[in-house]
Formats: structure tokens, sequence, C-alpha cells
């Protein structure tokens, strides 16, 4: 989420010239380490602290900010737009390995998978494969070259944030007939999403409070995030929690 | 005017000032020197405990972490930490990749020093001091658009694989072994080359016979140089290595090694947990390693003849 915040704290400074924040980059990690030992005032991630290790989560309050969805992304020619989740489970755990048992072209399948602990790989994992461990596959951090890869590569499948779909160079796939669009995110039919969240040490005050607010005004939540292909928080129908319990609102 | 002052007085202003440059010299290189020598122990300590916490503190098993293949370090209910695969991908990419790099690089050597060293030199100079200076990621970012593609097209596989790794990293260790090899043989006294001619020999037995026997032990040094650079590489390796935890079982299969692991999942982890702190475990045999290869590079100077 390095990005959008990157950019909203632009607008920020711009509004509020005497102001500094300052956006460091790292993985699902960093920033919620770095805001539990109090280096920094504002510790963001994909993930929720609960479900990371050696983080005092109940010293952390949490500032959902953003939806992010996820889906699975293919090559363009093979051919496929829509897959159910059993298979896609079974292209994942390597039981189905060429994209004709699927009613794609005769290719074999080549995985692209995140590193073990990133935090896509974790909502991938979660809410696409429900929790199966997916096979060995060519592993690689950034989106911008997974989504490379994938378009490169024939037969090729990973999975991407929906910002990343903004060409052909990769087919994002329909999961059990639902499109992987905001709408369904909202509404809670399309369930490979995860939020963005923004940790502060106990309750965020003085500039920290004051950004986070801005994060969560109308401008940002539904100007600047939608530019980021981000989807606002504020407009979703329903909620989770950190066991990944969903619930309507 | 100076002529005129006593000689006492002169002697001991200059012999004060002889003190005061003396000692200002010798404190400076000496603080160079201590910092240079403390930020090495440092590091060797910070790493030395950050990395034996995994075995201490968490119980994860020493002989299972170097000998297992099965590293699933986020599966919560049974994680498994074997890091075997990266360590023979680090030692596979690394000798692989010297095996290209040093009969390139003495080969260049010998032809800058012996064959043409006047418009050879001129030549190959300027283009290995370019290959330094290109940086590791570009040498990836070319390695992932160009050769990964070649392979997958011509040879076969998926392209991303242990050898596209041993291609890109021995192109950027070939600067290293060149110029170190150049500077080995180029110092070989003359009179070797002047004894083996008079004795009858060719240009290229003298090469041969004479000139690369006597400096092999440099050359050694400069190959296990490249190979120490190789081996700590991470980010070119990592654009087009796969980073695959099995371990290949052909050049053309995908795989990891210690470095591309810990930079790719470095980030992620938090600070203190199983899987941050097995990273500093990988990161500590790289340093073991590299301690291994100074040892060696030590022990070939000592057998150095000339």
């Amino acid at each position: 989420m390095q990005p959008l915040v990157a950019a909203a704290a632009e607008e920020f400074m711009a509004a509020n010239p005497k102001v500094d924040i300052q956006v460091q980059a790292g993985g699902s990690g960093t920033g919620l380490s770095q805001v539990a030992e109090g280096s920094v005032q504002i510790g963001n991630s994909d993930v929720f602290a609960e479900e990371k290790e050696g983080i005092p989560a109940d010293q952390l309050i949490d500032h959902k900010l953003a939806v992010v969805g996820i889906t699975a992304a293919v090559n363009p020619k093979v051919g496929i737009k829509d897959i159910k989740k059993e298979d896609l489970i079974k292209v994942f755990t390597g039981k189905i390995t060429n994209w004709k048992e699927l009613g794609g072209k005769d290719q074999k399948i080549v995985l692209v998978n995140r590193p073990d602990s990133s935090g896509t790989r974790a909502v991938f994992n979660k809410f696409a494969l429900d929790n199966a461990t997916p096979a060995e596959g060519i592993t690689e951090d950034s989106s911008n070259t997974v989504k490379k890869i994938i378009n490169e590569t024939d037969g090729a499948v990973g999975y991407l944030a929906f910002s990343y779909f903004t060409d052909d160079s990769v087919t994002p796939l329909a999961i059990d007939g639902v499109e992987p669009k905001a709408e369904n995110v909202q509404s809670g039919k399309f369930p490979v999403w995860a939020y963005e969240h923004s940790y502060t040490k106990g309750e965020a005050t003085g500039l920290a409070k004051a950004f986070l607010d801005y994060m969560m005004s109308d401008d940002i939540q539904s100007k600047l995030l939608q530019e980021q292909g981000y989807l606002p928080v504020t407009k979703m129908k329903v909620e989770r929690d950190a066991k990944g319990n969903q619930k309507n609102l | 005017m100076e002529k005129l002052a006593p000689a006492r007085e002169r002697l001991v202003k200059s012999n004060k000032n002889w003190m005061g440059g003396e000692m200002r010299g010798k404190i400076l290189v000496f603080t160079c020197a201590v910092i240079m020598i403390s930020a090495t122990i440092s590091i060797t300590i910070f790493l030395g405990t950050k990395g034996l916490q995994s075995f201490i503190k968490n119980g994860v098993n020493l002989i299972d972490f170097i000998t297992s293949t099965h590293w699933n370090p986020t599966n919560q209910a049974n994680p498994e930490y074997g890091v075997l695969p990266f360590i023979f991908g680090s030692f596979a990419v690394t000798f692989l990749s010297a095996l290209i790099a040093a009969p390139l690089g003495i080969g260049a050597a010998i032809f800058m020093t012996e064959i043409a060293p006047s418009w050879g030199r001129k030549i190959l100079q300027p283009v290995i001091e370019l290959l330094v200076g290109i940086p590791s990621v570009v040498y990836g970012f070319i390695g992932l658009s160009v050769l990964v593609p070649f392979i997958r097209g011509h040879v076969g596989g998926l392209g991303f694989s242990l050898l596209a790794g041993m291609i890109v990293l021995a192109i950027m260790i070939l600067p290293t072994i060149t110029s170190i090899a150049t500077d080995a043989i180029s110092s070989l006294p003359n009179n070797l080359r002047e004894g083996s001619y008079a004795l009858g020999a060719t240009r290229w037995q003298t090469i041969r016979k004479v000139l690369i026997p006597a400096a092999l032990p440099s050359l050694l040094t400069a190959i296990v140089l490249g190979m120490a650079r190789a081996f700590g590489e991470a980010l070119a390796v990592q654009m087009v290595i796969g980073n695959v935890r099995d371990l290949p079982s052909s050049l053309l299969d995908a795989s990891a090694t210690l470095t591309t692991i810990i930079t790719l999942n470095m980030g992620h982890t938090t600070y203190g947990s199983v899987e941050n702190n097995t990273l500093w475990s990988m990161g500590l045999i790289l340093l073991v390693m590299s301690f291994a290869f100074i040892l060696l590079i030590r022990y070939l100077s000592a057998r150095r003849k000339l």
C-alpha cells in the first residue's frame, strides 16, 4: 500500500506546507515491527497484526483505510476467463497440470507464487485456496515482476491485486462466476480481498491522527483511492475480523 | 632569515613540527583502522547472536536446518526449516558461474598482457571497467527480459533456471577475475619470459608452461574472489533463478539461493519471529562461507612463490 499512502501524504503536505510526512516502503512485516517498537508513528500492513508472529497486537490500534481485491491472473493465451474455486485449488496445489483439463488450451500450467511470508500470498491462500498449501512454483515478490512473468510465460498463472489489471497483458479470472470487480467485493460476493491497515501504538494523536482522518475523508476515499486501484473502505457492505469471519454490515 | 636564527631555536621548532605532523597522521590512520576493524567485529558479533537465536531460543534443530530439504516456515501446525536446497543452490550457481568466468577471464588477461599488451589493453580495460560499473539490478533486469525468454524459447524449460542464474553471475564476476588475473600475470618478472624464449620456446609454450604455472596461486585467488562475489549476490540472481524451494535436478530447473530467500522474505517477516530468525541464520551461513573463502585466499597467497 506504499504508493497509495505516498500519494496521499504528498497531497496532505501540499495542503499543509508545514507538515513533513515520510513514507517508507517495506514488506508486510516491516511496518508492523516498526510501529510496535515505536520507531514510526503509523505502521501500514496488508495483514492483521494478529496474523503476524511476534507483534503485540493488543497494544496496536487498527485503522482500516482501504480494501484491495486480489484474484488469480493467467496468461491471455490460456483461454480461460472463469474458474471454479475447487478447480483453482487443484491448479495451485498441482493436481491439475494442464489447462486443457479445464477447457483451455493444451498448455502446461506454470505457477507463479509469492514468498512464504508475503501478505498477498496469505490472503490468497486463505480466501481463494481455502488454506490449501500451494505447490512449488516460480516465486517473485514484486507484483510488476509477477505480471511480467505471467504475460511472457505460456500457461502461467499467479495472483495480483485488481489495480494491476490495467491492460490486456494478463487475464484476471472470475471465481465461481463472480467477476473480480469492485462492486462484487463491496457486496461480499467476491471472496478474495484484504484490508489495507494503518496501525498506531495506542490511540493516534496529533499529526498521526490528522493524517489518518485525512485518509478517511471523502476526498481520498472516493478519489485518490480509486485512482490508485484500491476500493474505499467506507463503501464496504461486509466486514471481516482477524480470523477471517465475514459478516454483513 | 632562517639562517640567522640560533641553531637551538631552529632545531626545536622543526622538531615540534615533526612531532605534530607525525602524531596527527598516526592518529588519523590509526582511527581509520580501528573503525574498520570494529565494524567488521560488530557485524560478526551481531550476525552471530541473531543467527544463533533460531537454534537457541526457537529450538530449531541445527542438523535439520542444514540437511533437510523441506522449507515451510508459514505452516503453523508443522513448520519446517530446512535450507539445504538454498545452500545447494548458492554453491551450484557459484561454482558453475566460476566455471564459465574463469577460463574467459584468464584468457582475456593473457590476451591483455602477453598477446596484445598495447591495443588489446586499450580496448579491454574500459570494457572491464564498464562491466564493473553496471549495477546488479540492471544485470538482473536484462537477464529477466532477454536471457530468460531466450532460454525458454531455445533451450527449454521455463527459462527461470540455474542456467540463467549462472550466466548472469558469470558476466558479473568476469571483471573481478580478469583484472586480478591481469595484475598477476603482468607482475611476473620479465626474466621468466626471456629465459623461456632463450631456451627456444614459442610464445604459446612460454604462456602455457612458464607464465600460467608461475602465476597459478594468484590466478586461483582471482577465481576465489570472483566466487565470493557470486556467492553473495542477491538481486540479479533473484530475478532470473525462479526462487523455487525444491532441489533442482537439472540446469534448466528453477532453484533458489540463500541470498534470494533472504531478500524475498526479510521485509515480510516481523523482527524476532522464528522465520525472521531463520533468515538471520541463513545470513550467518553466508558469513561463515565468506570467511571460508577468505581463508582459502590466504592459503593460496601463502603458496605464491614469486
